[in-house]
């Protein structure tokens, strides 16, 4: 058993530590999964605000994703073919600029979780399961359909975006940059959970009566959690699409929900690692199964099982010995 | 548009509805009976279809293929409740999301191992194959037709279980007070395995009587699952009179805005900026359809209030 503070500080040592190898041992594509992995956590990180702090189970958490990844698509596509985006009227330049990508995906998505959070709210329990996977189908189809960013076959962008210092076509840069926002995201959740909304949000999941008869309202501090955790996730989506130069409408497929959430439990749920251990190991599993089977998702099935039969706590909470909070 | 092309367009809409109702009405019923939310539902669907597939193929027969798909969906349903489903009554809604989309990614790779990435087909029977003309002069395809009476006849068929059975009262009291009828002495671990074959059957006969117009392919369940999904918040969980109404409105809603909005957006917009808005809409509609009515009743239509 080690203390948590002791793994988290150990996770994101080792973390840092494979691509720095990598880099040494002259093997981009490695660094590219850490990329890889270090993006997944982040979206999983903003999951992990409205599911182990509030206590949502979305299943609809690859809106979010999406929207960052077509934030990043549409307005680097307006940029690379040299024509504004006629919005409402409204004339916008396209960028190639990181920062005003990464700002518009954060707003957009946040506006989206806005408007998703305050009709899905007014339910809960499976009701809110089933509604998050139906907005989620809804803005899947509306991908598909609408041909005008690429449809069914998705964008392509030729040159990733830029950042003002730094060359991120250079893998490790890219990594490096990545792993800052991550880093970021982590600093937020962690304040977030010894601050006064944290913990009145801990409050809500677990008794929302008590927390109403103080005068707070419920509701408002599970919306605020969700606004918060969606723009983080369209972060990470925008972050994702530029590590593919590539967006398509399996960014907002159901799958990609349900994957978030495994990563989150395989991690530890409501555990501010959780999703970072996560993430490091569904892609490490992705990559060493799928190179030994095709049909890798049957282990990943059995191992996710076994994990929400008999490890509750996640491997935080198989580490530190402590079961996490209850969603 | 003529009034001909209406007709046909609402009546493939009753159809997927009432195919829907299907999957719907074992969901429904599962999650009122053990306060279960099943992902795995759409894998029984397609392991109906690949069975029904599997059986048309050697046999050649489409009535052993139904048996076969309704015995083989409803035997996994019984095994996976007995195996992993049963441990998770009581679990939070968290780990049954989290187990049966477990049991979605065993299903689904499963199946693909045992059959291949190519889509199977399964044959409409020659009995029910070709088109038949309707009072009016539409002409409409026997086999679709086929499917609106066998679905209304399984809707009926359920509720004639129960309402009017013994089984029946047990489910509903299931419902109610677990504890109590427990107490009263009726097996609720068996009466459990029961409901959740009984949803499972029902999801493999809906896949294997739309695998015959569809192709037999992994995954295939999961889209269907999504809407049997909106169906049911539309209906109210846990109400088989609110899935099948659900049903029938997210079958007419989904199958008329495809042809509808388009032309209304002509209305008032150049005709190809039109036929983009119009299709992009049409395929939000009934998500749009399932707020609309959130907004005005959070519980469904017939849903109890939370």
């Amino acid at each position: 058993m080690i203390g948590e503070r002791y793994l988290n500080l150990l996770v994101l040592a080792a973390l840092m530590a494979v691509p720095l190898w990598a880099l040494a041992a002259d093997e981009p594509f490695t660094i590219t999964l850490a990329t890889r992995a270090v993006i997944l956590a982040l979206a999983a990180v903003g999951l992990n605000i409205a599911l182990g702090m509030g206590g949502l189970v979305s299943l609809g958490h690859a809106v979010f994703f999406g929207l960052g990844g077509y934030a990043m698509g549409i307005l680097a596509s307006h940029a690379q073919s040299y024509t504004p985006l006629e919005l409402f009227g409204l004339t916008i330049e396209g960028t190639k600029s990181m920062p005003v990508i990464w700002l518009t995906a954060i707003i957009i998505s946040a506006l989206a979780a806005w408007g998703i959070g305050l009709l899905s709210l007014r339910t809960s329990g499976v009701y809110f399961i089933m509604i998050t996977l139906a907005f989620g189908q809804m803005f899947y189809y509306f991908a598909i359909s609408w041909s005008a960013y690429g449809g069914e076959d998705g964008l392509s962008i030729y040159v990733r975006n830029g950042f003002p210092g730094l060359n991120t076509l250079v893998p490790i840069e890219y990594f490096g940059l990545c792993f800052a926002v991550l880093c970021l995201a982590l600093l937020l959740n962690a304040r977030l959970q010894g601050s006064p909304f944290g913990l009145a949000l801990n409050a809500a999941r677990q008794v929302p009566a008590r927390v109403e008869t103080v005068g707070l309202d419920p509701m408002r501090l599970k919306l605020l959690a969700f606004v918060l955790s969606g723009a983080i996730t369209g972060l990470a989506g925008a972050l994702f699409a530029d590590l593919n130069r590539f967006v398509s409408p399996t960014m907002f497929s159901w799958q990609l929900s349900g994957e978030l959430i495994v990563l989150i439990v395989i991690g530890g749920v409501g555990r501010l690692m959780g999703p970072v251990i996560g993430a490091c190991l569904f892609v490490t599993l992705e990559h060493w199964l799928g190179g030994i089977t095709e049909f890798w998702h049957v282990f990943l099935g059995a191992i996710l099982l076994l994990i929400v039969l008999f490890a509750r706590g996640g491997i935080v909470g198989l580490l530190t010995g402590k079961e996490g909070p209850h969603v | 548009m003529s009034s001909l092309l209406i007709a046909e367009q609402v009546l493939n809409g009753l159809q997927s509805g009432i195919m829907l109702f299907l999957m719907a009405a074992g969901l429904t019923l599962i999650f009122g009976v053990m306060g279960l939310i099943n992902l795995a539902h759409g894998s029984l669907y397609m392991i109906g279809a690949f069975a029904a597939a599997a059986v048309a193929g050697a046999t050649g027969s489409f009535l052993l293929a139904l048996v076969a798909a309704l015995i083989a969906a409803a035997c996994a349903g019984a095994i996976v409740e007995m195996v992993v489903i049963r441990r998770l009554y009581h679990a939070p809604h968290l780990d049954q999301v989290l187990a049966t989309f477990a049991l979605i990614l065993i299903f689904s790779e499963g199946t693909r191992w045992v059959f291949g990435s190519f889509p199977l087909f399964l044959d409409i029977p020659e009995a029910l194959s070709g088109p038949v003309t309707l009072p009016g002069g539409i002409q409409y395809p026997l086999y679709r037709l086929a499917l609106i009476g066998a679905g209304l006849a399984v809707a009926a068929g359920l509720w004639f279980l129960t309402a009017r059975t013994r089984i029946g009262i047990q489910i509903r009291a299931g419902e109610n007070d677990r504890e109590m009828i427990a107490a009263l002495g009726v097996d609720i671990s068996k009466l459990y395995t029961l409901v959740f074959a009984l949803g499972a059957g029902l999801a493999g006969l809906a896949g294997a009587l739309v695998g015959a117009i569809q192709s037999v392919q992994v995954g295939m369940g999961e889209p269907v699952l999504i809407l049997a999904f909106v169906v049911i918040v539309i209906g109210g969980i846990g109400s088989i009179k609110g899935a099948f109404i659900g049903a029938l409105l997210v079958g007419l809603t989904d199958t008329l805005g495809g042809i509808f909005l388009p032309e209304l957006f002509k209305l008032f917009m150049a005709p190809d900026a039109a036929t983009q808005t119009g299709s992009a809409l049409a395929s939000m509609a009934i998500y749009i359809l399932m707020s609309l009515v959130l907004i005005w009743r959070p519980s469904g239509l017939f849903g109890v209030r939370l």
